[in-house]
């Protein structure tokens, strides 16, 4: 079970987050959706343990992975190196495996680099499952894909989510990619004390 | 491809005709001797052991020098790249010691700690860790901060998150301030053995001053050189390359 209970979180002395709450049971899927700017990514780098710096409490277990919204590789090791240095436990075949099952078979030794965008992502995603998270978090995980490799990494999401049974939070601007992915979906909506849910 | 291999040897050769073009004119090998004077000179000085227990020694400090610089260097310069507060606080510091002449750091070491191989190599050290803190300084604040969001999530433990996630992105900044490093150390080593040292180029090149032999000085400047350049092709550029291999692939 995670467990988000913000109070407040400002930048400086501006307010970004009202008081935020909610919960998401394991193998759950929530899709946060909101207007561009409106805090979104901020709360979900709080819900992830990255920005510490906010009034309030978050419960999450020690097994989380994070897509963002860039791919965020590291371009200088090759895409099997990508898993096994974030996941040392990973041996080489459970790495070629949860490359294979994110369609980069074959890939392995290729730099992030000489992949096209839509193989990067699947190659983060690929990251993201591959340490068996209890909690993954995604930002935007299909922006900025052409129509047919976002239908493609959505259906390739939805396998991997059904197959894993993580607790799942995921920002997105689409109502239609909230509804297909989530079973519930939060709308975060500005206000004059920081964004507040819906 | 060729031409790209070539093009530094044709290179070296048009320097070395401009010395012999200025031999030549000058006419006096006391002041300027042609390339082709100091081959017996230098067969001499190696056949004797000299040149090579000098070089020895000269090297021996530029490592010693080089290697502590930069890692004292790249430490200082991440941790001033990664935090604005240090770099509030060390910022004058820096400045202090990048306008500080070489000259008197290597007067300083020797008198406080005395003519000792230590004081030497000291002094070489505390006149490059300001440059390669700069240089690595500007690397810790081009950080992707995504990827260090990243290793924060996924719990990468320091040392691997450094080999794999740090350092790789300070690459072109450290390979800069080595590059120049390397450069500027053994100029620095040099005077540093001048004015104190018993042994290495800097003493000879001393001794053949008094002596006023300038083929003698210019065979111990240019053996370093040589070994300056082996260094560069066999080490630095292997090393770059490898490095940046990715970028390339």
């Amino acid at each position: 079970m995670i467990r988000v209970d913000i109070r407040a979180k400002r930048f400086g002395e501006a307010p970004v987050l009202g008081p935020v709450g909610f919960e998401i049971a394991k193998g759950e899927t929530v899709a946060l959706i909101g207007p561009s700017g409106v805090g979104k990514t901020t709360l979900l780098r709080i819900v992830a343990g990255i920005d510490t710096d906010f009034d309030g409490a978050v419960e999450r277990p020690e097994a989380l992975a994070f897509v963002f919204q860039e791919p965020t590789l590291l371009l200088w090791r090759s895409a099997l190196d990508n898993l096994l240095l974030v996941h040392p436990g990973l041996s080489r075949a459970q790495a070629v495996a949860a490359l294979d099952s994110t369609g980069l078979a074959g890939k392995e030794a290729l730099f992030p680099g000489q992949l096209s965008l839509g193989q990067q992502r699947r190659l983060a995603l690929a990251r993201a499952v591959a340490g068996q998270p209890e909690l993954l978090i995604m930002d935007e995980p299909f922006v900025s894909l052409d129509a047919e490799t976002a239908e493609t990494m959505l259906a390739l999401t939805e396998t991997l989510i059904a197959r894993h049974q993580p607790a799942t939070l995921f920002v997105t601007h689409s109502r239609a990619e909230a509804e297909r992915l989530g079973d519930r979906i939060l709308s975060l909506r500005a206000g004059p004390e920081g964004a507040t849910l819906d | 491809m060729q031409d790209a291999r070539l093009t530094p040897v044709l290179s070296i050769a048009g320097l070395i005709s401009l010395w012999v073009v200025a031999a030549l004119l000058t006419d006096d090998a006391q002041i300027l001797p042609t390339p082709w004077a100091l081959v017996p000179l230098a067969a001499q000085e190696l056949a004797s052991g000299e040149l090579l227990r000098h070089l020895g020694a000269t090297l021996f400090r530029v490592i010693w020098a080089f290697a502590l610089a930069m890692m004292l260097g790249t430490a200082i310069g991440l941790a001033m790249g990664r935090s604005e507060r240090l770099n509030r606080w060390l910022d004058p510091w820096l400045v202090i010691f990048l306008n500080l002449p070489a000259l008197v750091l290597i007067v300083l070491c020797y008198l406080w700690i005395g003519l000792t191989e230590a004081a030497a190599i000291i002094a070489v050290t505390l006149n490059k860790v300001p440059n390669v803190a700069a240089v690595v300084r500007e690397g810790g604040r081009a950080l992707d901060r995504d990827l260090d969001a990243m290793a924060q999530v996924y719990r990468m433990p320091w040392a691997t998150r450094m080999r794999h996630v740090i350092l790789p992105q300070l690459a072109p900044f450290i390979a800069g301030a080595a590059r120049s490093g390397v450069a500027v150390i053994w100029k620095i080593v040099l005077v540093v053995e001048f004015l104190g040292r018993s042994s290495g180029i800097g003493f000879q090149i001393h001794l053949y001053f008094q002596l006023f032999d300038v083929a003698l000085v210019l065979v111990y400047a240019l053996s370093f050189i040589c070994v300056m350049l082996l260094v560069e092709w066999l080490i630095l550029q292997p090393w770059e390359r490898r490095a940046s291999r990715w970028r390339t692939a």
